[in-house]
């Protein structure tokens, strides 16, 4: 460990500057090792920590990886609904990612502006000059579509009208709309067609939204406008929590694409209603985030980048990697956080492979769990496994497995948020 | 190919093909990525911990015996095991895929 410390002090002295620099700081270390080149990784959620993490463990530590946020820590979408419930804080699900430093991960704290795939070079807003790598992973997760909801263009209007589906600022601010809340107020969730980050998140936040107006404010009430036809994850389990725990506080409406939102008169609108509410929280629909989208990574309806599941490299892109909710699913395939780890470890492997100069794994196979809480103790969870298939050239569904909880269950509610700690604790260090 | 060819080459192809054809399917793949049970075995560390080293609420993987883990998860498979998850997740992968990662996760150093 100690000479691999030593080897990252030699390369982090040439953070700035190119590629060909840092080779040259890992060369002069006092324990020489032949390195295969620099990775640099853009966005350090789910996706981007795992592969920052697994590059270093699987390279043995001869991949140089640069991993930049432009957030210092890690604030974890999975269990961000229990933060608005009440049931954690924010603190409970914030770390630190110092500890993949004893992995020899690069951390920069800064947002990328630009990508130059021919000199490939990436740029930054503040911090750092250009920076050289020799392949490129962007982890960028999702941004919103305001362009579809007139009232909501403005950053006036955001501030005001909530979508909590980053976590951090927001997940405090909506929790506070709640408790400020009239007694008998309405709550109105909407939810986008989908794909969208997350399936099962918006319900699972009924859920949460639910459990603490039901201790608070037993008259208040919640509506759902949901665009698509019915609940698209572990619905029959979703509608037992409702009927069971929270019989008469939540009006379901399927069908219901939320099409402007007037945020002064605390309306939405979908095309036959108007439906106003004290506490409006629309999810907007979403795409890529930005950075894949100027770095020209976006190719599947203008919101999703394509990638080859063999290797997750962009289809737009050459020696580009794209992991997480901004990919263009394969089928079946959730936009999660554990799958965006799934990615992270997949993209590791095949990177390893092919910076020596070796073909990529063709029979990849990874796995989703999702653990969603009901209330602020029982859980209800959907799994699958999914196997690269050559004949489709994309990773599909092994027949007969995967599936959801029997009921929901306190055994699970552990689970759940046993699972949260190791996840964490496989990303983190 | 040339079919007067292929019988003429059979017999010197013979000794390279044979191996592979009385290999299970699974193996072949197995064969054909070394990597397969340290793969499978970062399937599980998102709940049980990064090479089976578990921080705690699920039960560890690391250092367990081979037999354990293979049989355990054939039982998971087969539905002869309670279980939550374990059921549904094992069933996604075939035999050579087990025993790959059984053998993976037994070779790892327990915390």
């Amino acid at each position: 460990m100690t000479s691999r410390r030593r080897f990252l002090q030699a390369g982090g002295a040439a953070v700035i500057g190119g590629a060909t620099a840092s080779l040259a700081g890992c060369a002069s270390g006092p324990e020489p090792r032949k390195s295969l080149g620099r990775v640099m990784i853009i966005g350090a959620g789910y996706g981007g920590l795992t592969a920052a993490k697994y590059l270093r463990m699987w390279s043995g530590g001869n991949i140089e990886v640069m991993l930049v946020d432009r957030e210092p820590t890690f604030i974890s979408c999975p269990m961000s609904n229990l933060v608005i419930g009440g049931s954690r804080t924010l603190a409970e699900i914030t770390r630190s990612r110092n500890k993949l430093r004893d992995y020899g991960v690069q951390l920069l704290t800064d947002e990328v502006t630009a990508v130059d795939h021919a000199k490939k070079i990436v740029k930054f807003k503040a911090r750092y000059a250009d920076m050289g790598y020799d392949r490129l992973i962007v982890s960028p997760g999702i941004d919103f579509m305001y362009e579809t909801l007139p009232g909501m263009k403005g950053a006036e209007a955001q501030s005001q009208v909530l979508h909590a589906w980053k976590a951090g600022e927001q997940t405090v601010a909506l929790r506070k709309q709640l408790e400020s809340m009239p007694a008998n107020g309405v709550y109105v969730l909407s939810i986008p067609l989908a794909p969208y980050r997350c399936p099962p998140g918006p319900y699972e936040r009924v859920c949460q939204v639910a459990h603490y107006l039901k201790q608070a404010k037993p008259k208040a009430r919640i509506i759902v406008l949901d665009a698509n036809e019915n609940i698209t994850s572990k619905g029959p389990l979703f509608r037992a929590a409702w009927e069971q725990l929270y019989k008469g506080m939540i009006e379901y409406r399927p069908n219901s694409e939320v099409k402007d939102v007037d945020v002064r008169g605390k309306t939405l609108k979908t095309d036959f209603d108007s439906i106003k509410g004290d506490v409006l929280n629309v999810l907007p629909p979403m795409r890529a985030g930005d950075i894949a989208r100027s770095a020209g990574l976006i190719n599947a309806n203008n919101r999703w980048c394509g990638v080859d599941w063999l290797s997750t490299e962009s289809t737009a892109v050459p020696g580009v990697h794209v992991l997480g909710d901004a990919t263009l699913s394969a089928p079946a395939m959730p936009k999660s956080g554990h799958m965006a780890n799934q990615h992270g470890k997949l993209a590791a492997a095949a990177i390893v492979e092919i910076m020596n100069g070796r073909q990529p794994s063709q029979t990849p196979v990874i796995a989703n769990t999702c653990y969603s809480f009901v209330s602020d103790k029982e859980v209800i969870h959907v799994a699958s496994v999914h196997q690269y298939d050559p004949k489709q050239k994309t990773l599909v569904t092994v027949p007969g497995s995967g599936g959801v909880s029997a009921s929901r269950s306190a055994i699970e509610g552990v689970y759940g948020w046993a699972w949260a700690q190791n996840i964490w604790g496989d990303m983190l260090g | 190919m040339n079919r007067k060819l292929l019988p003429a080459l059979l017999p010197a192809l013979l000794p390279v093909l044979l191996p592979a054809l009385l290999l299970p399917l699974g193996a072949l793949a197995q064969s054909a990525d070394p990597n397969v049970g340290r793969m499978i075995a970062s399937n599980c560390a998102n709940c049980h911990g990064t090479n089976g080293v578990s921080v705690g609420g699920m039960p560890a993987l690391a250092g367990r015996p081979r037999a354990d883990l293979l049989q355990m998860m054939r039982e998971f498979r087969d539905g002869k095991r309670p279980a939550t998850i374990m059921h549904q997740l094992a069933k996604g992968y075939n035999e050579a895929q087990l025993e790959a990662v059984s053998a993976y996760l037994s070779t790892q150093k327990p915390n």
